[in-house]
């Protein structure tokens, strides 16, 4: 089993997340984590997926996203070639003697700080996912309150698009 | 040419060569119909007794014709009555174009009335749905609707319409026919390998499926059987692609498949598959399936090969491209041993048929036999799903290509008698249905279309008072728990139901009753039902067990 992320540019149309969700559901892939925003033009979305499989898994569901009417490109980011991002938000509590460890921390995993309250303060983690979760193991036993976290993005280094089109 | 967006509808579809719809009207298509009504001249609505029916007749027209089938319904109940149609059309890969109204743009997501959000329940069941929810881009969805439904592998696309965008106007030009979407063609790296691969191989099985039937590639798929001497097997929806008495057709195989057709891709070396997608009806456990050959796998999906069985060689491609091209490619050679097997092969088939096969009472297979004698290698055979499909399928001496039409994939009981409206009307000609008194049951509200519309259909009900199929499987795995499977408690007589819907009904009761009464159905044009009783304890044979493999094939009962 591995980690796969795939990129995929669709059409910038109202349901096309449901579509591409609902295949996924329908043939029983799981989503470790979905994004979806605009890019450079209007006429399309970008949603990327990390999931967990073999690699049967995903070229099955390389070629599922391919059959969709919407979609027009898919690719699977090579761990070697892409940046990979992934932020966090995490609300953590704001105690006296457990707070200076809570600030080295972030010091180190070079975070910040974006809300402090008495009771509460709340730390935005940016990295890739092992960063982000080696923050998270780190910080579990001084009180997470409440996490979100946006699942990964992906960009390839270099003269590499994702939309086939594109070119410099 | 301003009109309005429901006139838009109705000549698009002109323009796109529909002549025939059917469907049901209703308050959010009311536009529609009043277009329909202008151009009565110029395309042909058939009104059937329920919105499954008219799915079930717009498939079948598609299936009979290889045209784009198109049924219209309104919204709400309408459009989900629409639903176990469309699946069915999925399944099976088969272009269908569902026209649903809908509530005015306004109204839509207030819960208002007959308002469904068809869309989102259609999605895993169409290869893609539009809401269209304004009027200048209607004419150009609906277009490109009839380009998906029919490139690559087929099949249904749903258009949903706001009634608001059927009522306002717009200007109208008309456009060509729209193309098929170009395939990709076969890469030749790929066809050399094949070729290799042909080369090399001792026992050489072509099997293939539905894709056979909407590419077209009945005299590619003989010509390689012949050029590389290769028994062919087919799945059930490949029937009457290849005609019966090709000596080297083996007939269906799989759960329900011919002994010969099913030993002999067990014991292949080389099965190269066309248009099929391992369906788990055609291979039963895939760990135990054609463990000694290496599978070549050629379709124009590429999302099925390796989807369920993995293959040495998968061509997604333009599939009788490729056939051309890999013919092209081969020398022509003989493999006599392995004939020699499938002969005998074939030869225990025939041994275990007789044994199973009763003389002194009307059989399946003696009453499809019959009924052939009356049709025409291009009469469409038209069935409902369970133990009289399965006879068909093996009974049947199919000659034509499309004229086997039946619901595999989604296997949908209630399938047949719309589907035979529809394929009556695609083909003009006299159309033969198969049913049980099950499967029959569930939509015999379409006798009303069928008696409305005067169509020529052969209704024969293999009447045997229980649901059959599922009683086989009570009596082979569940202790003969005939858990709500004896219907003998209905009083239903067809006969008079026929009558009452002013159809011509006739019964056999047994076998000399047979060809006389045979006679009698196929000597007029007008639509008959014959009633026709059989033993509640008929079995389809042979049969491998779901999730078996074909040492656990059944050839004879052995329970009584």
């Amino acid at each position: 089993m591995e980690r796969f992320v795939i990129a995929i540019l669709v059409e910038n149309q109202p349901g096309i997340l449901t579509r591409v969700a609902s295949m996924f559901n329908r043939r029983g892939f799981n989503i470790d984590s979905l994004t979806v925003s605009e890019t450079e033009t209007h006429e399309y979305s970008r949603i990327t997926i990390s999931l967990t499989g073999d690699d049967g898994t995903c070229r099955q569901i390389i070629k599922q996203l391919k059959k969709l009417y919407n979609v027009k490109e898919v690719k699977v980011m090579d761990r070697q070639k892409s940046v990979f991002r992934e932020l966090a938000l995490i609300k953590l509590q704001n105690r006296p003697e457990t707070r200076q460890e809570i600030l080295s921390a972030v010091d180190i995993f070079r975070s910040k700080i974006v809300d402090f309250s008495p009771s509460t303060l709340c730390v935005e983690i940016t990295g890739e996912t092992s960063k982000i979760e080696a923050f998270i193991a780190l910080v579990e036993p001084l009180g997470i309150l409440e996490m979100c976290r946006t699942g990964v993005v992906a960009i390839e280094r270099g003269c590499h698009y994702l939309n086939s089109e594109t070119s410099l | 040419m301003i009109l309005s967006g429901a006139e838009i509808v109705v000549e698009t579809l002109i323009e796109q060569g529909c002549k025939t719809v059917f469907g049901y009207p209703g308050g959010q298509v009311i536009n529609l119909y009043d277009a329909l009504y202008t151009r009565s001249d110029r395309i042909q609505h058939i009104l059937t007794a329920h919105e499954q029916g008219a799915a079930h007749a717009a498939d079948g027209y598609a299936r009979a014709s290889g045209e784009v089938g198109v049924v219209i319904a309104t919204s709400g109940p309408g459009a989900t009555n629409l639903v176990t149609g469309i699946a069915t059309a999925y399944l099976d890969s088969i272009p269908l174009i569902a026209i649903t109204g809908n509530v005015p743009n306004s109204l839509i997501g207030k819960d208002s009335f007959q308002e469904v959000d068809i869309t989102g329940v259609t999605l895993p069941i169409t290869k893609h749905n539009f809401l269209v929810k304004s009027i200048d881009k209607l004419a150009d969805t609906i277009r490109e609707a009839f380009a998906i439904a029919k490139s690559g592998r087929p099949g249904p696309v749903l258009i949903d319409i706001p009634k608001d965008v059927q009522v306002a106007t717009y200007p109208y030009q008309a456009c060509p026919v729209v193309e098929k979407k170009l395939q990709k063609k076969a890469k030749g790296d790929k066809l050399s390998r094949a070729a290799q691969m042909i080369a090399e191989c001792h026992k050489p099985y072509i099997y293939f499926g539905g894709g056979a039937v909407s590419a077209d590639i009945s005299k590619e798929i003989t010509a390689l059987a012949d050029l590389i001497d290769a028994p062919i097997g087919c799945t059930m929806m490949g029937l009457s692609a290849v005609p019966v008495d090709h000596p080297r057709y083996l007939g269906m195989e799989g759960m329900h498949g011919h002994y010969a057709s099913s030993v002999a891709q067990d014991e292949a070396d080389l099965i190269i598959t066309i248009g099929a997608r391992f369906s788990d009806r055609a291979t039963g456990n895939v760990a135990k399936y054609a463990r000694k050959a290496k599978i070549i796998h050629i379709d124009t999906d590429g999302a099925e090969l390796n989807k369920n069985v993995s293959v040495e060689l998968g061509i997604e491609c333009d599939v009788k491209d490729a056939l051309q091209r890999l013919i092209s490619l081969i020398d022509k050679t003989e493999h006599p041993d392995w004939m020699a097997r499938i002969a005998e092969l074939k030869a225990e088939e025939a041994v275990q048929f007789e044994k199973v096969t009763a003389k002194d009472r009307i059989t399946p297979y003696a009453l499809i036999q019959e009924t052939a004698k009356h049709t025409a290698p291009d009469t469409p055979i038209v069935t409902d799903v369970g133990q009289h499909q399965m006879w068909v399928a093996q009974f049947y001496p199919f000659r034509n290509s499309r004229t086997f039409i039946s619901s595999g994939g989604l296997g949908t009981m209630g399938f047949g008698l719309g589907a035979a409206v529809g394929a009556a009307k695609a083909t003009g000609k006299r159309t033969v249905l198969f049913t049980g008194d099950g499967s029959f049951g569930m939509n015999l509200n379409e006798l009303a279309t069928v008696s409305a519309e005067n169509v020529p259909v052969v209704i024969i009900i293999m009447n045997n008072h229980v649901l059959g199929m599922v009683r086989q499987w009570q009596t082979l795995f569940f202790q003969k728990h005939y858990s709500n499977t004896d219907l003998h408690d209905r009083k239903t007589d067809f006969v008079k139901l026929a009558e009452a819907f002013g159809i011509r009904g006739y019964r056999i009761h047994n076998l000399s009753e047979l060809s006389g009464v045979m006679e009698k159905a196929f000597a007029e044009e007008t639509p008959v039902l014959v009633d026709c009783a059989i033993y509640e304890d008929e079995f389809v044979l042979p049969m491998l067990p779901p999730g078996g493999c074909i040492e656990d094939i059944i050839t004879e009962r052995t329970d009584k």
